[in-house]
């Protein structure tokens, strides 16, 4: 019934882009989200389209995985398009009774909206080609300096990789009750709010009661196998940069260059004037 | 009264690479009064076949007919074979929510749109068909043991008031004495108040000593459905789907291939011990 989750979950291939060292991953999935707001024009765009393209093609990930992850942010999205549509100020396009779709307006709605598409997009890139045990791997790996400030590094990659591992289970439990309860005739439908925020009740207390049921065994499980946090702890495969990981930080930076420099020694806003006039 | 399935296939997630089919072309009809038991091996959807009868599933093609109507026509609710058809999932008590036992069994009849004192009767004779300790009413489900918080669960769906009661590995992670209380308890609602029940197991045990009729399903479709009796003698095929009769009925049936007059109705090795001894009676006289 609730299986259509994408975001946060991880698609297996066998692809260069699965093989990268998890940290390389999360610094170009940073980079790539900062490089997203260091440009202004249509150039920038090119740049970072042409580049989301190569790494989706090389991951081997199919498309319609990345838009699904979409469907969580339609509605922000919808709301900063049309916000930037109607409030900014500039030379009028098009006027709707009181609402007035502004030049200046057009062009940072669709230019606000890319980005963010481009924002999810890039982050599930990340998450759809590396594991969760990977991903707070590099996390913990990347945030070991801060362990000098006294920060439980260690303890924050667990819990996140604990809880990371635990959301298919309980999608899986939630499912089952929501079934074990329709078949005593609950109603998830309702058409009035409050009776189906009500009607929740009969399966969010029972995943609550589970999922201490089962964060307790968890614990019990841990406890009876010695663990005492990160104090010593070594990994069965440790974390370790290879060609391939310096070649994508190359690229990485190349990349990071190209869209700052780029769109100031081409001079684009040219052609998208001559886009709007058309 | 009674349910039809009728060349039904269910198959998950169609359309994409992950596509698997659960439920292969079944048909089979549950008359009045019956217990039946459906065996097959874990994932050998018979669960999802379950799901289908309840209407929780929806057949991807076929039909299910509820007193000879379709139950996904538009003008039929699907409350109503819900409540006709009561089903008790696995691990039933993992449902539990109220804050006492009683109000958890009031919950289904509450959605029925029953009156009050109605729903309150139906889940005061419900606890009282699962022999549940009247102190216990009141008390939170989550303080009761394990064996009690199943048969408030299946009483919970008993309060419905189903004509016919489908109940998922009702014995899973039970203690012998818990599987029998419950198993025992099962066969007394079927013939105190007549109604029909599906018992879903993947053990043999369970089914064999309490079920007039075995289903056996593997990969989906319905390989044999029949007596008991009749379903034991192909003990070589159900090996093969690594469903094993009980030690004590094969050893009487491999006796009959023999040729000799062995009556195979038994189960337990108490009764085969008997069978055997009466069997060697008559041919060489009483053991002294």
């Amino acid at each position: 019934m609730i299986r259509e989750i994408t975001l946060g979950q991880y698609y297996p291939a066998d692809s260069i882009i699965h093989k990268l060292d998890p940290r390389v991953k999360l610094m170009g999935t940073i980079f790539f989200i900062i490089s997203l707001f260091l440009f202004k024009n249509f150039v920038g765009y090119i740049v970072v389209t042409i580049f989301l393209i190569s790494v989706i093609k090389l991951s081997k990930v199919p498309f319609s995985f990345m838009v699904k992850g979409m469907k969580a942010i339609v509605f922000l999205l919808m709301l900063t398009v049309v916000m930037n549509m109607f409030m900014t100020v500039g030379e009028p396009l098009v006027t709707l009774g009181k609402l007035t779709i502004t030049k200046e307006g057009l062009r940072s709605a669709i230019f606000m909206g890319l980005r963010l598409m481009y924002l999810v997009i890039g982050s599930s890139v990340m998450t759809l080609t590396t594991t969760p045990n990977n991903l707070t791997d590099g996390m913990e790996k990347l945030m070991n300096p801060l362990k000098k400030i006294k920060v439980p590094v260690h303890e924050i990659s667990m819990m996140m990789s604990i809880a990371l591992s635990f959301i298919p289970t309980l999608v899986e439990e939630t499912d089952k009750i929501m079934k074990a309860q329709t078949a005593r005739c609950a109603d998830f439908e309702s058409k009035n709010l409050i009776k189906r925020v009500k009607s929740y009740i009969p399966v969010l207390v029972p995943l609550f009661i589970s999922a201490f049921r089962r964060a307790n065994d968890l614990a019990m499980a841990m406890e009876a196998r010695c663990y005492n946090g990160g104090e010593g702890r070594t990994k069965m495969y440790p974390l370790e940069y290879k060609k391939r990981d310096r070649i994508a930080y190359a690229i990485m930076l190349i990349y990071l260059i190209l869209t700052v420099l780029l769109p100031r020694i081409i001079p684009f806003d040219l052609l998208v004037g001559l886009l709007f006039k058309a | 009264m009674g349910i039809i399935v009728n060349h039904v296939n269910y198959i998950y997630n169609e359309g994409t690479a992950l596509e698997s089919v659960a439920v292969r072309d079944v048909s089979f009809a549950v008359n009045e009064g019956e217990f039946i038991g459906v065996i097959g091996h874990t994932g050998c959807g018979k669960s999802t076949l379950m799901q289908l009868i309840n209407g929780i599933l929806k057949p991807s093609s076929g039909g299910i007919y509820y007193n000879g109507q379709d139950v996904y026509d538009d003008d039929f609710d699907l409350k109503t074979l819900r409540s006709k058809v009561g089903l008790v999932f696995q691990y039933p008590e993992h449902q539990l929510f109220e804050v006492d036992v009683f109000s958890d069994v009031c919950f289904g009849p509450n959605n029925l749109g029953l009156p009050k004192s109605e729903v309150q009767l139906r889940a005061y004779d419900a606890l009282k068909a699962v022999k549940l300790p009247e102190d216990c009413f009141y008390s939170s489900p989550f303080d009761l043991s394990g064996g009690e918080k199943r048969r408030v669960a299946i009483a919970g769906v008993l309060a419905m008031k189903p004509e016919i009661l489908i109940l998922d590995e009702p014995t899973a992670g039970l203690d012998p004495a818990g599987r029998l209380e419950i198993l025992e308890l099962i066969k007394e609602l079927q013939k105190k108040s007549g109604i029909s029940i599906i018992l879903v197991s993947h053990s043999m045990e369970d089914v064999a000593e309490y079920a007039d009729r075995i289903i056996v399903i593997d990969k989906g479709s319905i390989v044999f459905d029949d007596t008991p009796e009749n379903v034991f003698t192909k003990y070589d095929e159900l090996d093969a789907l690594g469903l094993s009769v009980p030690s004590p009925t094969r050893v009487l049936y491999k006796l009959r291939d023999k040729g000799i007059p062995a009556k195979v109705k038994a189960i337990t090795t108490d009764e085969a011990v008997e069978e055997i001894m009466r069997l060697y009676a008559d041919k060489y006289g009483r053991l002294n």
